[in-house]
């Protein structure tokens, strides 16, 4: 999700230049008597090449170097870290497993194991392990890594992706909070609008904002993409009722959002234009940073609002992480991703991320890091409110190639900018989604 | 004097001085490269183009399965229409302006080699970036153009330059054009300065006014630069990529989707690699007809089509 404005950009790009991540002493005391003890031992000689995605958070990032190089003093598996975008990270680990050569270790994104699931290692010990020492994963966690009753990922972090709202402008339209539920949250955009200070989404291409609040749109109306058996239901009375709710709640959008990738509504958002939209915790984190108290004073996050489902039905990324078969060494690589999640480690990793990700075991659900700024809050429940893309089918091929070609983006785009009436985006949609699921 | 057929003269020597013979060793290394560079990768895309491969999963082959769904796929014949009102538009202006502009630059002037450097920049500049540039000229908030209108009093709000299907594909249009006026002035300029100043004289002796000169000398002798800039200039412009991906990644709604972007958006990110090759062979036909038409159509001296001219 490129959650990001150029001026994480350029600070990642300073971040690097300095990219000094040397694990303290009293680390890797406890590394060393972590190694000796983990139920897997590197084998002989063993090194690991690691691929990851470009971190947005220049803490996070650092934080990993530094459990990394921890890592590599407590094993002496050395590891290489290479960081790709997300447009490139997801052909290149597709290919690595194709012709099995490349990393060792991928930290991806979305359901990419589901999409050559038998070149994965089976991973059911090392999730096995951290479950029972750390009070058990989160159903979904389970889900997104499950492939028949093998784990063939580990389900590392999630990332939220909630509404942010200015707290004035919220209260000014006649509202204490966002409303949790449809019929309010239309009458709360209207009003915004009325006064002057509209919310809006990405109507864009924006593959991170765009697609979790399309699905959400979606979901909120009791529609789905496909239905238990996998077959398309987009054309639906659901879904057509989700996009005459669109329509209404396009009108209340401020101008542009149909342009809108995934950076624009942080950027409209701290400049005081755009008083409500989707997002990962960057905005605030971006305000706090940057010394912008009017803002980081006057915003807050809010879940979104409960449909005609009656329960929370929300898109979240995941960042899972995988282990290739052709790897060498994979009690190496087991190792490095228990290490990676034991608490001294994914404290550090909580912490750096400020917000950004959400744990998935449910011990780290107490995590200061929750507590330490009340609106960071909502983001804590990230792993207890989403559902995957694929809702209500399998993951795989078809969901994955439906979500990346913005199918669900653009009927909701084509609804809410009036090109299109309800009924036709979703017959066409329907079109277009069928194709995905045909094979 | 020893000829080829000189009976005196051994098998080996003859074969050393047999011209066809060593022009065919002498070609062995580009046709290899061709072959291993071009020929292949484009044969691969088309043979993909036939299968359902995905990205990290073999296909089978399907025929023309892709091309049949792509046939009914609306937003394919989007993203056609787009290619050619983009390539078509963009092209005749760049021509134009470029034309204008090389005739200008002909002229004499103070500073003539700076001012020619400086018209080259747009061509300098990393398209990605001047991609940048404009993707903030045209941002729906912040754009200088609408700031600058509303303080003229101009415009009461901010134009929506990329939201808006029309407006996108105009506004991207421009942002091509910007860029690629430069190569066609210079060209034409090169192409200007290759005519004989004699020409001119004699004509303004005889009388003929600036437009007779400029329509009976410049523009027949401009003609072959014409038809090599201009076939660049239209596969340069049908293949585009980068300014619309970062502007606009295709939308709104797919309203500026190239063959191009959405082939990519296809094959690499969505991993549907077969249908994005055939998407991107789609593509061969109409370049194939731009090279011919300029090679036909504008290539009329015979020279430039082997014979000799006149």
């Amino acid at each position: 999700m490129s959650d990001f404005t150029r001026r994480d950009v350029l600070k990642s790009s300073a971040g690097l230049a300095l990219g000094t991540a040397i694990a303290s002493p009293a680390l890797v005391a406890a590394a060393k008597a972590w190694a000796a003890e983990s139920p897997w031992q590197p084998e002989a000689g063993a090194t690991l090449r690691v691929l990851r995605w470009k971190r947005f958070v220049q803490s996070e990032g650092e934080a990993f170097a530094a459990m990394v190089d921890s890592f590599t003093k407590a094993t002496g598996v050395a590891v290489r870290v290479d960081s790709q975008g997300f447009e490139d990270l997801r052909p290149k680990s597709a290919v690595a497993a194709s012709i099995g050569a490349g990393p060792d270790i991928v930290w991806t994104i979305h359901a990419d194991p589901h999409l050559y699931p038998d070149k994965l290692v089976d991973l059911t010990d090392v999730a096995g392990y951290l479950g029972g020492k750390y009070g058990g994963w989160y159903p979904i966690a389970e889900t997104y890594s499950k492939s028949g009753d093998k784990w063939i990922s580990i389900p590392y972090v999630f990332s939220g992706n909630f509404l942010n709202y200015r707290i004035s402008a919220v209260k000014k339209a006649g509202f204490e909070t966002v409303p949790d539920n449809l019929d309010d949250f239309l009458k709360l955009m209207q009003n915004l609008k009325k006064n002057d200070d509209p919310g809006g989404f990405a109507l864009g291409n924006a593959s991170g904002d765009g697609n979790c609040w399309a699905y959400w749109i979606l979901w909120s109306h009791g529609g789905k993409v496909v239905d238990d058996n996998e077959n398309v239901v987009l054309n639906s009375p659901e879904v057509v009722a989700a996009l005459e709710y669109v329509a209404e709640l396009g009108k209340t959008f401020l101008p542009g959002v149909a342009s809108w990738l995934d950076g624009h509504n942080n950027k409209a958002f701290l400049q005081g234009a755009c008083s409500l939209s989707n997002n990962g915790i960057s905005i605030y984190a971006a305000a706090v940073r940057e010394g912008m108290t009017d803002i980081a004073n006057d915003m807050d996050h809010a879940y979104w609002p409960i449909g005609t489902t009656g329960r929370p039905l929300e898109f979240h990324v995941q960042f899972p992480m995988m282990v290739y078969k052709h790897s060498k060494y994979p009690n190496a690589a087991k190792a490095f991703i228990a290490w990676m999640m034991e608490k001294p480690q994914y404290d550090q990793m909580m912490q750096g991320s400020v917000g950004y990700l959400s744990h998935s075991l449910r011990a780290y659900n107490d995590h200061p890091v929750w507590t330490e700024d009340p609106k960071r809050r909502v983001f804590k429940d990230t792993v207890d409110r989403t559902i995957p893309y694929s809702y209500s089918g399998k993951l795989g091929y078809a969901a994955s190639s439906v979500f990346a070609d913005f199918v669900v983006v653009n009927m909701v785009a084509e609804a809410a900018g009036g090109s299109k009436s309800p009924k036709e985006a979703a017959a066409d949609a329907q079109k277009r989604a069928e194709r995905y699921y045909k094979i | 004097m020893a000829t080829a057929n000189d009976p005196n003269i051994g098998f080996s020597e003859r074969l050393n001085n047999n011209r066809n013979l060593l022009g065919l060793l002498f070609m062995v290394p580009a046709a290899i490269v061709l072959l291993l560079f071009l020929t292949y990768p484009l044969g691969l895309g088309v043979w993909l183009g036939l299968t359902d491969v995905k990205i990290g999963r073999p296909g089978v082959f399907i025929g023309l399965d892709n091309y049949f769904w792509l046939f009914e796929d609306k937003v394919f014949w989007l993203s056609v229409f787009n290619t050619f009102l983009y390539t078509v538009v963009a092209s005749i202006i760049k021509f134009g302006l470029g034309l204008w502009l090389a005739l200008l630059l002909n002229r004499h002037m103070p500073f003539k080699a700076f001012i020619r450097a400086i018209v080259l920049l747009p061509f300098i500049v990393p398209t990605v970036l001047s991609a940048l540039a404009f993707w903030w000229i045209y941002d729906s908030q912040d754009s200088v153009i609408s700031w600058i209108l509303i303080e003229m009093g101009v415009i009461d709000q901010t134009i929506d330059f990329l939201g808006h299907p029309n407006n996108a594909r105009a506004s991207v249009i421009a942002a091509n054009i910007w860029r690629g006026v430069p190569f066609v002035a210079i060209t034409l300029l090169a192409g200007l300065q290759t005519i004989s100043p004699t020409l001119y004289e004699a004509a303004t002796i005889d009388g003929a006014g600036e437009w007779r000169r400029f329509r009976h000398i410049t523009f027949p002798l401009l003609t072959p630069i014409i038809a090599v800039v201009m076939t660049f200039s239209v596969l340069f412009t049908f293949t585009d990529f980068q300014l619309i991906w970062v502007m606009t990644r295709g939308g709104p709604i797919n309203a500026t989707h190239l063959m191009a972007t959405l082939s990519y958006q296809r094959a690499i990110v969505g991993g549907a690699l077969g249908e994005g090759a055939a998407i991107a062979t789609a593509m061969i036909p109409f370049l194939l007809a731009a090279i011919l038409f300029s090679y036909f159509g504008l290539q009329r001296r015979k020279w430039q089509q082997g014979g000799r001219d006149d």
